[in-house]
């Protein structure tokens, strides 16, 4: 129906042969860390693209998750391979179906600059997720078709997931504790 | 519409969207022209349509929010042509809770209740995940008894939900008769569960370090007469659906999805498995005791609706399979971890002992502290991969709460399903691709 | 309608008693199933929790044709509009059963997302809590909404004529304080 054939090898593909890209993984010049015994990959934010495209040829053909983090009421965190902290994080998680490995990407997106690149091109399904990650973060991302709230209504204002906007609570009659829970 | 380009402005700038006949042909051709890139409060003004232009005959309807197809607050903004279906736009959030920003308020042991009732057709697995995910960054490891109670209940939350689905697909494509079936052997499952948990649905049960109690006497039996049932009545449902001709037409060749288009979606579960993708995070990827067992992974070929239902049907029996190894090879122990950081005290040594109730006190009110860091855990939902990813700063409550719902990706692939097909079609559809909405706006 | 009209006599008392019998004992729903409870309205429409028994199996899709909205399930902030809009299209006379703490209260989710209680939204009859309620307390529900509808009051009373519009000049609805019970703030 149009779509393309993935590149690299397909699902279950023991024999490569030899036309297909060979890539070295990870890619040259990136930091990668163990985080929980699982592997992480933390790319500069001009290199996201590249590095999430370099393993996509390399396998890693299904993106299992992307969300975002901030990190602004987290004490001061020190990352792996001097990468400079920043408040936002963008979090995508690759799969390679044929190795059974997973990796995930993290990407440091600075407070005043917040937008980074879309993963659309690569993996049209990142859609939706990115869409959440701008309706709840408010980080843009460059190259989506429609980035658009999608959880909130369309005129609320305001970023729900980030750590300055309340919970929202309505205080209740008998219980006075101004603290959550 | 005299604009090629609608300008949404909103408070943080102006985003553009564009008409169908102003999208370059590259993006068209890349999304198979199937999702509709339209602002979800635009009303079609009929006087805006040049009435010339005889192939501007395409209708804008909307489905939803509340609409009789059991699968909850699902709009649809679709642009039919008389009754084809051209393209569609999923518009989620009516059931929007909040609950990844409520998870930052409770602790870890109270999470559960949280993240139990996103995925409210199979809770346990949402626990389960949860679980995993804190076990992971507390670094402990659960007793084996608990981990086989935790794989037995996940096997038949996976029963019930896919009874559960085929009973409001059989109802979507007329059969209330299947209707009454399925919620009929749900039931037996259902009275299981509140005896084995205290509650029919969001139980709260598998909670970080285990699980909250032990089995009750007699489980064996129980589990025993649900498998025996549910086996036989599988078959009266094999009668009354899969070999019926109008079942079959209404199913057959209807909502096809190929393989690569399948894995471009990030679509997981039955309908990555209805293209022909072997991909089962309980065999490829196995957490819990799933490598010690023996049960079939169910493929199909075509990717249509049918399909779907066929992986289903049989993914019943095979955890049935899995349930049966289970009830031999349960074995005895702890049922939760011995960590007196993680477990409070039982019950009864809470009268006895003051030190026993200030830990409890301790654990249910303040928490426990879980160190810093961040991880990614993954289970095989009945609906596809369910993930949670956690990031903890080393206090009591998580500092980042994600669940990766598997319907929430899934609804993407409906667009791509539904081009072509009829309205009609469109019910069948929605509702083999199983979305359970809670999870979907989480 | 003309029955709201009359005045009570003995003649429209045993007529109302006809009328209320009717009505409570074929109260269609509108499908309503917001979320898990939604699960447990449906068990409650199947067959081991058979509601056909009291009449109402026959959930109205349409909300022209359905007489009960059982709000099964919490109400986020999108879904509040459309929950009214429902409410509106259906025809006289109509009830609501807020089922479960979330469409009651707002539940366990006290948050940004989701509205605290159905009843600022739509007029409540009656409330059933639980996350998710019982079948069976769902059943009790319905079944203290049907002793509603018998009890209640059609046909006009002479003492219902309330007070006069120069009493009501001037009065300011009374606010209850709340009171705090020695918790700290």
């Amino acid at each position: 129906m149009g779509a393309r054939a993935p590149r690299g090898r397909a699902p279950g593909d023991a024999e490569v042969s030899g036309d297909l890209p060979v890539v070295t993984l990870p890619p040259e010049g990136v930091v990668t860390a163990a985080s929980a015994g699982q592997e992480i990959v933390l790319p500069a934010r001009d290199r996201y693209h590249d590095v999430v495209a370099a393993y996509r040829d390399g396998g890693y053909e299904l993106l299992s998750d992307l969300c975002a983090v901030d990190y602004l009421a987290h004490p001061p965190r020190a990352l792996p391979g001097g990468v400079a902290p920043e408040r936002f994080e963008v979090v995508a998680t690759l799969v390679s179906p044929a190795d059974r490995r997973r990796v995930r990407v993290r990407v440091q997106v600075p407070e005043d600059d917040a937008a980074v690149d879309s993963l659309f091109d690569l993996f049209p399904g990142c859609e939706a997720m990115e869409r959440e990650a701008f309706d709840m973060f408010g980080i843009r991302f460059r190259g989506h078709p429609d980035l658009t709230r999608i959880l909130m209504p369309d005129d609320w204002e305001g970023f729900p997931l980030r750590k300055d906007y309340g919970v929202g609570r309505v205080p209740v009659q008998f219980k006075e504790a101004p603290g959550p829970r | 519409m005299s604009d090629d380009v609608f300008v949404h402005e909103t408070a943080e700038g102006s985003q553009e969207l564009r008409e169908r006949a102003a999208t370059p042909p590259a993006e068209l051709q890349r999304e198979v022209g199937s999702v509709l890139r339209l602002p979800e409060g635009h009303y079609v003004d009929v006087a805006d349509l040049d009435v010339e232009r005889p192939d501007d005959e395409t209708m804008i309807i909307n489905m939803g929010p509340q609409h009789p197809s059991t699968h909850g607050v699902l709009r649809l903004m679709m642009e039919l042509d008389g009754e084809t279906v051209l393209r569609t736009k999923p518009i989620i959030g009516y059931l929007h809770t909040g609950m990844e920003k409520t998870g930052e308020e409770l602790t870890y042991q109270q999470g559960g209740t949280n993240v139990t009732r996103m995925d409210y057709l199979s809770p346990l697995n949402n626990e389960l995940v949860f679980s995993l995910a804190t076990e992971a960054l507390l670094g402990i490891e659960i007793p084996p008894r608990a981990v086989w109670i935790r794989m037995l209940l996940s096997e038949l939350q996976r029963v019930s939900s896919h009874l559960m689905w085929t009973a409001t697909n059989g109802m979507d494509v007329g059969s209330t008769t299947m209707m009454i079936f399925g919620f009929r052997e749900r039931e037996m499952l259902l009275g299981f569960f509140e005896k084995a948990t205290g509650l029919r649905m969001n139980h709260n049960f598998i909670r970080p370090g285990g699980t909250a109690a032990d089995l009750p006497d007699g489980w064996e039996d129980d589990v025993d007469l649900i498998c025996e049932n549910v086996t036989l009545r599988l078959d009266d449902y094999d009668e009354l659906l899969t070999g019926q001709p109008i079942f079959r037409e209404r199913m057959e060749g209807v909502g096809a999805l190929s393989a690569e288009e399948a894995m471009a979606l990030s679509a997981t579960g039955p309908i990555l498995r209805s293209t022909g993708i072997p991909w089962d995070l309980r065999r490829t990827m196995p957490y819990l005791a799933y490598d010690q067992v023996d049960f079939d992974v169910i493929i199909g070929t075509y990717g249509d609706n049918f399909d779907r239902y066929a992986i289903r049907l049989n993914e019943i029996r095979e955890s049935i399979k899995i349930i049966r190894q289970v009830l031999e090879r349960m074995p005895a122990g702890d049922y939760r971890v011995q960590d007196k950081k993680v477990t409070p005290p039982p019950r009864a040594r809470i009268d006895e002992s003051m030190e026993a109730l200030i830990h409890h006190f301790k654990v249910f009110t303040e928490g426990y502290k879980v160190p810093e860091g961040e991880v990614y855990a993954a289970v095989e939902s009945p609906r596809g991969e369910l993930g949670c990813y956690l990031v903890s700063d080393g206090s009591a409550k998580p500092y980042r709460l994600h669940v990766r719902a598997p319907s929430f990706v899934n609804l993407q692939s409906l667009p791509v399903m539904l081009r072509g097909g009829l309205m009609a079609d469109a019910v069948a559809t929605i509702s083999s691709v199983d979305p359970v909405m809670g999870e979907v706006d989480r | 309608m003309g029955l709201e009209d009359l005045q009570h006599n003995f003649l429209t008392g045993t007529l109302e008693d006809l009328v209320k019998w009717a009505r409570r004992n074929s109260v269609w729903p509108v499908t309503f199933g917001l979320a898990c409870c939604a699960i447990e309205m449906m068990a409650v429409g199947a067959a081991d929790f058979d509601i056909s028994r009291f009449g109402m199996e026959v959930f109205r899709a349409s909300p022209r044709q359905a007489d009960l909205m059982i709000v099964a399930g919490r109400v986020s902030q999108k879904m509040a509009p459309v929950l009214r809009q429902v409410y509106d299209q259906m025809m006289e006379p109509k009830w609501v059963i807020s089922m479960g703490v979330c469409a009651s209260t707002g539940g366990m989710f006290n948050n940004y997302a989701i509205v605290q209680g159905v009843d600022q939204i739509v007029p409540v009859d009656v409330y059933a809590p639980g996350c998710p309620p019982n079948p069976e307390t769902l059943l009790h529900a319905v079944l203290t909404l049907h002793e509603k509808i018998r009890t209640g009051e059609i046909t006009r009373r002479r003492a219902a004529a309330g007070p006069a519009p120069e009493e009501l000049a001037g009065w300011v609805p009374e606010r209850p304080e709340a009171v705090r019970l020695g918790t700290p703030k």
